[in-house]
C-alpha cells in the first residue's frame, strides 16, 4: 500500500549556506492531544514559567518601561456629562516649565457625551506636572441636560443624549415563540418582576495605556493589551503601515475586555511623542481609566414567568432595556431567556442612550447580567411553584453535561443544607444555598501562529505574538511542545507578546487557548517528524520508524538501543536549527466550542445589618481537554471571586443631578478584598466530598467531559456566580434583592418589603 | 481600624493633604526631619517639620540596603521615586518597578514596600519622608536569587494571575511574617486586606500563606 506523504518546510546545508527546502514526510495519524493518562505533562498541576518573575518584580508592564527622556502623559477631561465645546486653550499648559507637548483630541464645536470624556491630551517631564499642566487648560463648555439613569432616559421627556436620534430608547428588537398570550392565561403558577443587573468596571490593576518611542517613522510600542498585533495595525495608521510599528506586551495587568483597541489614550500617546520628540508613558491614572470609557453594560428587565403544576416552563414574557452609554448594548437576555427556556417566548428588547460614556465587552459580555437577572426569576418561580430549584429547572433542560455538572455541584456543596422554603431559618443571621448557570463558546479559530525553534545546542524556544492576560499563557507555549518532543518543561523557552512573531491573536471570548493551543500543538509535531528525519538517516531507519521517549530521546520502535539522546540528536542539525510551524488544518480538530458550568453557593446574611457573607463557593466548569489544571482551577478561582464582588459589592453608581460619576476610583467603587472572598482555596479531586457545613472556603472542579478537544473557560467561570449569590441570599431570607449588586442597604430594603413595609 | 494590625504606617493622611494642596503649584512641603527615624508625627505636632522646595531638591534614599541619590520635587510620592520618576530620577538600570501603581491613593496596594520594617503604601508616602529610613522592596527580598518562602509558594499554589498586584502582596506578606512566622487565616487575611487582586486570587495567595507559614514554622527553615 503506498503510504500517503505530505510536504512540510525544513531548513537543510547545502554548500555551506543553510537553505529553506520542502521535504516530505509521511502524513501521521491525525492530530490529537493524546490519552490524558499517558501523558507526562498535559493535564497536570504545573506551575507557570513566569512565575519567578512576577513574585520577584521582574516581570515588565508597559507601565514599567523606562526610556531616557521619557515624558508622562495625562488627560484633560469634561467635567461636564452633556456639553458643547465652545473653545479650549491649551497655551497656560504648554507655558509650564517641564511640559513638553499638549494635543487636542476633541476640537471646538465637539459635543460631549459623558463625565470623562477626553478632550486634550498632555505629557510632562513628571507625571506631577502633567497634572498641574491639565487643571492650567482652559475649556469653555456650553451645558446641556443630561441623563445618566436607564429608567429615567426612557421618559419620552427626558434630554436626549444624541441630536441625531429622535429619542433615548433605541435599537428595537424582539421575537416571540409560540401561543405567549394563551399561555400566561393557562399558567397554574406565575411570576412578574422587574430586575436590574447594574452597570460595572474592568478595574485592570493596571490601567490602559502604552508607552511609546519614535525613531523616525518607525514607533515602538510597550502595551497592556488584549491584541498585541490589533494594537500593531492601530498604530499603524500613524506610521505608514504595520510594518513600521513594533508592539510588546511581556506581561499585561489585567485586561477582562476591555483592552482590545490601543484606544484615545493610544491615540494621544502617539501624538505626545511625536510632539514632544520623546518617549512617552501614557498609562492612565485611576480616575481616568475609570472614567474616561470602559463599563459593562447594566440591564434592567421586566419579566412575567409562567409554569404548569408540574413544574413545566410553559410561559416567558420578557422586556429587556441594555444601558449602551452613548450607543447600543446587549445582552443574551435579548433572545427571551437564559439556558432554561420556557415552551413558548416573547421578548421585547431595546438600547437605551444615557449620558454616560462607552461600553466595552466584560469578561463573558453580558451574560452574567442575563444569568442574574434569569436565575433570579427561575427560582421566585420555583418557589411559587413549592418546587426545589435545581428539580425546577432539571425538569426544564436536559443537556446531559449540564444536568451532570447540576449534580456534582448539588452533591459537593450540600445543597440539601437550603432553605426548604426560602427564608424560613431562625435567627437574625440566616444561612442559605443558591445556584447558577453559564453557558459559553470558546472555541479557537485559525489566527495565531507558533514557531518552535530547536539549535544544535538542543535549545528548543516556542515563540507566538501572543499576549498573556494571567491564565498562563507561557506554561502551555512551554509544555506542548515539551510533552511532544519528551522533553522537561524547563527544556523549553516560551516567548511571547512581541508583534514580530507572526500572526497574533485577540484574547477575546476565550478563544486564546482554543486558537493558540493547537497551532503549537502542530508546530511541535511539525518539529518531531523533522527531527524524526534527522535521526532515521543517522539510524538507518525510516522516519516512520522512529520513537520518541522521555528525555528526548528519538529511536528506533522496537529496538530502543539503536537511538540518539537529545543532544546527540540536535547535534547532527544545520548551524542556524530548525524551525517548524504547523498547519492550522490539522491543528482545527484540537479545539472545540460550547461548555457550560455552574456556581453554588452558601451565603449568611445579617438580617440586622444586611450583611452578606460568602460561606463557601463552588465552581464546576468543563473545557474538553485540559492543558494544565492548576491554571484551569485558578480560572474559576478568579471567576468565583470578581462574581462574588459583582453579587455584592461593584457598582458604578451616577448622580442624578451633576450626571457624574460618584466613584470613579477604588475606595467608593468596591472590588472583593481579602475579607469578602471567602477564605482559602479548596482543591477537589475525585471522589468528590460534600463540603462540611463550617468548611469555608472557595472549592473548583474542572469537570472532565472528555471530547478531546480544547475549549476555553476564562469567561464562563463567572458567569453563574452572581446568580448564585443572589439566589442564596433569596433562600436564606426569602426575598430576592431585585436591583443588584446586593448591597446591605437593599437587601435591608428587601427585608422591610417582605414585612409590608417599602421597598 | 488599629493601624499597627494592618501592618502600614501612619503616613497616610498627611500624603494625602499635601499631594492635595499642592494643586496647581510645585507646592513646598512640610517633611520630617532626615535623621528623626519614626518622630515625623511627633516633629510635626510640635511644628518642628522642615520646610523644603519648591522645586525640585535633592535627596539620598537607602533603597535595599544601597544609599541612592535623586532630584525630585518635593510632592513625589516613595513610588514614584522607586519607579524612576524625577528631575533627576534613578538610571534605568537603577529604578525598581517591580512595585506598582494601581490607583495612587492608597486602596490598591500595589505599591507596598516595607520602611523600616513596616508595609507602607509607596504611593501615600512622599518620598522626603522616606529619607533615613530603611526601604525594602520585592527586588530587595531575592537578591541572592533565592526565593523566599511565600514568594516560592505564591509560585506553587498558583497566587496570582496577570501578576501586577503580586509584588504588593508578597510584601504585605512579609512584613507579616517578619512580625509573626506563623500566622493564623485571619491574620493572613488582615495583613492583606489593604491588596487588591482584581483576578480574584485570594484563595490561592491565603493557601501560599499559610503554607509558607508552615514552612517558616519548620525548624530546619529559615524565615520569609
Amino acid at each position: 500500500m503506498q503510504q500517503k506523504t505530505k510536504k512540510i518546510k525544513s531548513v537543510v546545508v547545502e554548500n555551506g549556506f543553510e537553505k529553506e527546502v520542502e521535504i516530505e514526510v509521511p502524513v501521521g495519524p491525525p492530530a490529537s492531544w493524546g490519552d490524558p493518562k499517558a501523558l507526562r505533562l498535559l493535564g497536570k498541576r504545573n506551575t507557570r514559567p513566569d512565575g519567578p518573575d512576577k513574585v520577584t518584580g521582574r516581570a515588565r508592564y508597559a507601565s514599567d518601561v523606562i526610556l531616557p527622556g521619557m515624558c508622562y502623559g495625562r488627560f484633560v477631561m469634561s467635567p461636564y456629562p452633556a456639553a458643547k465645546i465652545k473653545s479650549i486653550d491649551l497655551g497656560p499648559a504648554e507655558r509650564i516649565n517641564g511640559v513638553k507637548a499638549a494635543v487636542l483630541l476633541l476640537q471646538p464645536g465637539a459635543d460631549v457625551l459623558y463625565h470623562g470624556q477626553p478632550v486634550a491630551a498632555i505629557a510632562a517631564i513628571t507625571p506631577e506636572i502633567a497634572e498641574d499642566a491639565i487643571r492650567a487648560v482652559r475649556v469653555e463648555y456650553e451645558t446641556r441636560p443630561h441623563v445618566v439613569d436607564l429608567v429615567k432616559a426612557t421618559n419620552p421627556n427626558a434630554p436626549k443624549v444624541r441630536s441625531d436620534v429622535p429619542s433615548n430608547v433605541q435599537y428595537p428588537g424582539g421575537s416571540t415563540k409560540g401561543d405567549v398570550d394563551g399561555a400566561l392565561k393557562s399558567a397554574a403558577a406565575m411570576i412578574h418582576e422587574t430586575y436590574e443587573a447594574q452597570t460595572r468596571l474592568h478595574c485592570c490593576l493596571e490601567t490602559h495605556g502604552h508607552t511609546v518611542k519614535w525613531d523616525g517613522d518607525k514607533l515602538t510600542v510597550w502595551a497592556s493589551t488584549q491584541f498585541v498585533t490589533g494594537v500593531r495595525d492601530e498604530f499603524a495608521r500613524d506610521t505608514g503601515g504595520p510594518q513600521n510599528v513594533t508592539v510588546i506586551t511581556e506581561h499585561m495587568g489585567g485586561g477582562f475586555g476591555s483592552k482590545f483597541g490601543r484606544g484615545t489614550e493610544g491615540i494621544a500617546v502617539a501624538q505626545l511623542a511625536k510632539k514632544a520628540n520623546a518617549p512617552v508613558k501614557f498609562l492612565l491614572s485611576r480616575a481616568e481609566e475609570q472614567l474616561a470609557n470602559y463599563r459593562g453594560p447594566g440591564v434592567r428587565a421586566e419579566i412575567k414567568l409562567g409554569a404548569s403544576a408540574d413544574g413545566t416552563l410553559t410561559v416567558g414574557d420578557v422586556k429587556v432595556w441594555n444601558n449602551g452609554g452613548a450607543s447600543n448594548a446587549n445582552s443574551p437576555l435579548d433572545q427571551g431567556f437564559y439556558i432554561i427556556e420556557p415552551q413558548a417566548r416573547r421578548v421585547q428588547r431595546w438600547g437605551v442612550l444615557t449620558n454616560t460614556g462607552g461600553t466595552a465587552a466584560l469578561r463573558a459580555p453580558g451574560h452574567p447580567q442575563a444569568a442574574v437577572i434569569w436565575d433570579m426569576a427561575l427560582d421566585a418561580l420555583a418557589a411559587k411553584l413549592n418546587m426545589d430549584p435545581l428539580e425546577f429547572r432539571k425538569k426544564n433542560h436536559n443537556d446531559p453535561v449540564r444536568v451532570a455538572e447540576w449534580d456534582l455541584g448539588a452533591k459537593v456543596i450540600g445543597w440539601n443544607r437550603r432553605q426548604r422554603t426560602p427564608g424560613s431559618a431562625a435567627g437574625t443571621r440566616k444561612r442559605g444555598v443558591g445556584m447558577g448557570s453559564a453557558t459559553w463558546g470558546g472555541g479557537g479559530s485559525k489566527s495565531a501562529d507558533c514557531t518552535i525553534e530547536i539549535k544544535p545546542d538542543g535549545k528548543v524556544r516556542a515563540y507566538s505574538a501572543v499576549q498573556d492576560l494571567g491564565v498562563g499563557v507561557r506554561l502551555y507555549v512551554q509544555s506542548i511542545p515539551a510533552e511532544e518532543l519528551g522533553l522537561q518543561l524547563a527544556d523549553v523557552e516560551p516567548i511571547i507578546g512581541h508583534s514580530t512573531f507572526g500572526p497574533g491573536k485577540g484574547s477575546g471570548g476565550s478563544t486564546t487557548t482554543a486558537s493558540v493551543a493547537p497551532a503549537i500543538k502542530m508546530s511541535a509535531v511539525q518539529a518531531r517528524e523533522q527531527l524524526a528525519i534527522v535521526a532515521a538517516k543517522k539510524l538507518g531507519a525510516k522516519p516512520e520508524e522512529i520513537e520518541v521517549v522521555p528525555r528526548g530521546r528519538f529511536q528506533v520502535k522496537g529496538s530502543p538501543a539503536r537511538g540518539l539522546a537529545w543532544k546527540e540528536l540536535c547535534a547532527l542539525l544545520p548551524p542556524s536549527g530548525i524551525k517548524a510551524k504547523g498547519d492550522w488544518n490539522e491543528a482545527s480538530d484540537l479545539q472545540a466550542s460550547g461548555v457550560r458550568g455552574c456556581t453554588f453557593v452558601e451565603v449568611e446574611v445579617d438580617t440586622e445589618t444586611g450583611k452578606v457573607t460568602v460561606i463557601k463557593a463552588l465552581g464546576v466548569q468543563d473545557c474538553g481537554f485540559v492543558l494544565n489544571r492548576l491554571q484551569a482551577e485558578n480560572q474559576v478561582t478568579g471567576g468565583i471571586i470578581q462574581g462574588i464582588g459583582t453579587a455584592i459589592l461593584e457598582d458604578r453608581r451616577m448622580d442624578n443631578v451633576t450626571g457624574r460619576m460618584l466613584n470613579p476610583n477604588f475606595e467608593d467603587y468596591k472590588l472583593c478584598g481579602s475579607f469578602e472572598s471567602g477564605g482559602v482555596n479548596i482543591t477537589l479531586d475525585p471522589p468528590y466530598r460534600t463540603l462540611g457545613p463550617e468548611e469555608r472556603g472557595i472549592a473548583t472542579i474542572i469537570f472532565d467531559n472528555p471530547t478531546g478537544k480544547v475549549s476555553g473557560i476564562g469567561e464562563p467561570a463567572i458567569i453563574g456566580v452572581q446568580s448564585a449569590v443572589a439566589n442564596a441570599i433569596f433562600n436564606a431570607i426569602g426575598v430576592h434583592v431585585k436591583e443588584q449588586p446586593a448591597t446591605p442597604d437593599r437587601v435591608l430594603a428587601a427585608l422591610a418589603s417582605l414585612k409590608g413595609g417599602r421597598a | 481600624m488599629d493601624q499597627e494590625q494592618n501592618g502600614r504606617s501612619f503616613v497616610v493622611t498627611r500624603r494625602s493633604f499635601i499631594k492635595g494642596a499642592g494643586a496647581g503649584v510645585a507646592g513646598a512641603a512640610v517633611v520630617g526631619g532626615s535623621a528623626a527615624i519614626d518622630s515625623n508625627t511627633e516633629a510635626e505636632a510640635q511644628g518642628g517639620g522642615q520646610r523644603i522646595g519648591p522645586g525640585p531638591v535633592r535627596m539620598t534614599l537607602n533603597i535595599n540596603g544601597v544609599n541612592r541619590t535623586v532630584e525630585v520635587e518635593p510632592r513625589t510620592t516613595l513610588i514614584n521615586v522607586l519607579r524612576g520618576v524625577g528631575h533627576r530620577p534613578l538610571s534605568p538600570d537603577q529604578a525598581l518597578t517591580g512595585s506598582k501603581v494601581g490607583c495612587d491613593r492608597g486602596s490598591c496596594g500595589a505599591c507596598t514596600v516595607m520602611v523600616d520594617g513596616k508595609a507602607v503604601y509607596g504611593c501615600m508616602m512622599l518620598a522626603a519622608d522616606a529619607r533615613g529610613r530603611k526601604i525594602l522592596t520585592v527586588e530587595g527580598l531575592s537578591q541572592t536569587g533565592k526565593l523566599t518562602a511565600i514568594q516560592q509558594q505564591m509560585v506553587e499554589k498558583d497566587g496570582y494571575q496577570c501578576g501586577f498586584c503580586t509584588p504588593g502582596f508578597v510584601m504585605s506578606l512579609t512584613a507579616l511574617m517578619r512580625r509573626k512566622a506563623n500566622p493564623t487565616l485571619d491574620e493572613v487575611k488582615m495583613a492583606v486586606s489593604g491588596n487588591t487582586c482584581r483576578c480574584g486570587t485570594y484563595p490561592r495567595i491565603f493557601e501560599a500563606a499559610l503554607a509558607a507559614a508552615k514552612m517558616n514554622a519548620a525548624p530546619a527553615r529559615k524565615g520569609a
